[in-house]
């Protein structure tokens, strides 16, 4: 990437701005309740962009959206369980009830509100512990993320760009607490909001407007390359064929890992209590589902149609041109490129292009026949150097810059508010004079512990592949695994019990972990703990095992658990769960 | 529909607006609903704060 004037002034007026707004959070805290939970006064807007851009990372939209670049815009599935389940039901359905319940048990973090729900000291503090534990995975894959950016824009090292990433998030979360990450959030969001409206924009008039954009798409089909095609790709306005690989992958990762993975994401569900009233949460709905469609929506839309972009630029699909040779994409950008003379090596996958394609855009390029294997997470960075105005690209790269750090801030936040509140105070009853400083303290560590963490993955798991990936969903389904029967439970039933509670958190959280550990090939071959006890990668006797996520294992198991149990002990005294459900319609 | 070929996807395309729109109207409709306990709630608040203030000193 070449880095200009521009877009170095333009990162660090961003950062500048971003200073600006941690201060303005420092200067607002005064009490616990102001660090843990932004004093419970966020106005709505504030509230929903803060709650989005903590959602959507930067792989959320260069990672993903490279992946519809290479699979298709049926990713918009995940678009539509985004908003649908991410914001509809979790503000509606979630929020209203985690907001009243958890100003009734006066609660300020996640941890916090399914301990005082279910009487626990013990689900306070192991909940707390094991987001410390497992949060910097899913931390450490956005820093990597932040940190090569810096690495590019800057061009310092790797470590130095790791950690002044780490540094600047750390200051305002640390002083600045929950107003100060949701202040910065907010101020971040809507520079995603902008550079994502104007990349679609820019996308569908560039490519002849948005029914046109679509048929050219579509006129593409043939050019799948026959291993894609194989694993069920038909072309990337259509779905994969049905229960083909791609499918499974599309719709298991999709609908299971995703789309319910979010509804228990303690970063996330902590913003439903820094609102004074459900109002708020009614007002933030709006806001919340048009900045989802502007995230991911544009994302996966505009990563599949970087095909036709590619294809009548330089003759080839977008996976094709992350392998391609810079030095020919530049020849080709300035007219200069001349093809050998010697016979035409056909690129592969552009092999079957039809009659009225190639009369589109004109002859093959041969001579770029892709060696490398192609590389999805270039694509967007790719189509917005060499689609885009220079301005835009210094504008996108500050919205990349955003998501990765408002992600990050919230991760930080949670994750030492979880060692500080939850399971240093509650988890180990030690008394502190001070909440607020140490709250302040745990964030500190709990930065130091993500930092080391970033650090030392990428050398632990065979060079950093697939990194991001695999801290992501490990987290996401451990998550998943372990709060949600717990969550719903807490919010939805006054039948199920504190053992109850603490079983399926128990027996969810270790049966994700044993599956991601001995059988989830992903997960299972990186960790390596597998090969190290049997000498195989996993235990898994045939692929659809090796292959089944672990949320589809664990939740099922986990459900089971709090319902079977719920039924064999002690039902919660009606005093308490009065003063749970107050004000709360409902509730068996 | 909408310049794509496959049902699957142009469903998912505008499922997606849908699922926006409903987001837009639920918010439209209950702008000002959902504050009935506010004033209660506030008083409980400042009773907290008060008492973190001065843990927090």
């Amino acid at each position: 990437m070449e880095i200009s004037l521009l877009m170095i002034i333009t990162v660090v007026v961003y950062l500048i701005a971003t200073a600006i707004f941690g201060y303005i959070g420092y200067k607002q805290t005064t009490t616990s309740s102001d660090y843990l939970v932004a004093g419970r006064k966020q106005h709505p807007m504030i509230m929903a962009l803060s709650y989005g851009a903590t959602f959507i990372s930067t792989s959320a939209i260069v990672g993903f959206g490279g992946a519809a670049a290479s699979m298709g815009m049926g990713m918009l599935w995940l678009t539509f369980l985004n908003i649908f389940v991410g914001i509809f039901i979790a503000f509606v359905y979630f929020g209203k009830r985690t907001r009243k319940m958890g100003h009734s048990l006066d609660a300020h973090t996640f941890p916090e509100l399914m301990g005082r729900r279910y009487e626990s000291r013990f689900i306070q503090g192991a909940s707390g512990l094991l987001i410390f534990l497992f949060m910097p995975l899913y931390a450490g894959a956005v820093m990597i993320g932040g940190a090569v950016f810096l690495q590019q824009v800057f061009g310092i090292n790797y470590e130095v760009a790791l950690l002044f990433f780490a540094a600047i998030t750390a200051v305002y979360v640390v002083f600045g607490g929950m107003k100060g990450v949701m202040y910065t959030d907010a101020f971040q969001g809507a520079i995603m909001f902008i550079g994502m409206a104007i990349l679609l924009v820019f996308t569908y008039v560039k490519l002849g407007g948005v029914i046109t954009a679509h048929e050219k798409l579509t006129a593409l089909a043939s050019l799948v390359p026959a291993g894609m095609a194989k694993g069920g790709h038909t072309g990337w306005t259509s779905m994969p064929k049905f229960a083909s690989p791609m499918w499974m992958s599309l719709i298991t990762t999709l609908v299971m890992g995703v789309g319910l993975g979010v509804l228990a994401q303690p970063q996330l569900s902590v913003r439903f209590m820094t609102v004074k009233s459900n109002k708020e949460l009614n007002r933030a709905v709006i806001i919340g589902g048009i900045f989802i469609l502007m995230m991911t929506g544009v994302a996966f839309t505009v990563g599949a149609l970087t095909n036709v972009y590619f294809v009548e630029k330089y003759k080839m699909i977008s996976l094709d041109v992350t392998t391609a040779d810079p030095a020919v994409l530049k020849a080709m950008d300035e007219g200069t490129y001349a093809a050998p003379k010697e016979e035409p090596k056909v690129v592969a996958s552009v092999k079957a292009i039809p009659a009225a394609t190639k009369q589109a855009t004109g002859e093959v390029a041969a001579s770029v026949k892709p060696a490398k294997k192609a590389i999805p997470d270039n694509i967007i960075p790719l189509y917005i150097a060499k689609a885009m105005p220079e301005w835009f690209t210094a504008l996108f790269m500050v919205t990349l810059l955003a998501a990765a750090m408002s992600t990050l801030s919230s991760q930080f936040h949670t994750m030492g508010t979880a060692l500080s509140r939850d399971f240093y105070e509650k988890g180990l009853e030690i008394k502190s004079k001070n909440s607020l400083l140490l709250n302040k303290v745990g964030t500190g560590i709990g930065i130091i512990f993500a930092v080391v963490v970033a650090w030392l993955l990428p050398k632990a798991l065979e060079g950093g592949s697939n990194i991001i990936a695999i801290g992501t969903s490990l987290f996401f389904g451990l998550c998943a695994a372990a709060f949600i029967p717990m969550y719903i439970g807490a919010l939805y039933s006054k039948s199920v019990t504190k053992t109850a509670a603490i079983a399926s958190f128990a027996i969810g959280s270790l049966t994700s972990l044993f599956w991601m550990t001995f059988f989830h090939t992903k997960e299972s071959s990186a960790l390596k703990i597998c090969k190290f006890i049997f000498g195989k990668d996993t235990l898994a006797t045939n692929p659809v095992m090796a292959t089944l996520d672990p949320i589809v294992v664990a939740l099922p198991i986990s459900f089971l658990v709090i319902l079977v149990v719920s039924m064999m002990t002690k039902k919660t005294e009606e005093k308490h769960l009065k003063k749970c459900f107050d004000g709360i319609k409902g509730g068996k | 529909m909408l310049g794509l070929e496959g049902t699957g996807v142009a469903l998912a395309y505008i499922f997606t607006i849908l699922a926006t729109l409903l987001c837009i109207v639920y918010g439209w409709i209950n702008w000002n609903k959902g504050d009935e306990n506010e004033k209660k709630e506030v008083k409980e608040e400042l009773k907290w704060e008060k008492k973190d203030s001065k843990l927090s000193k």
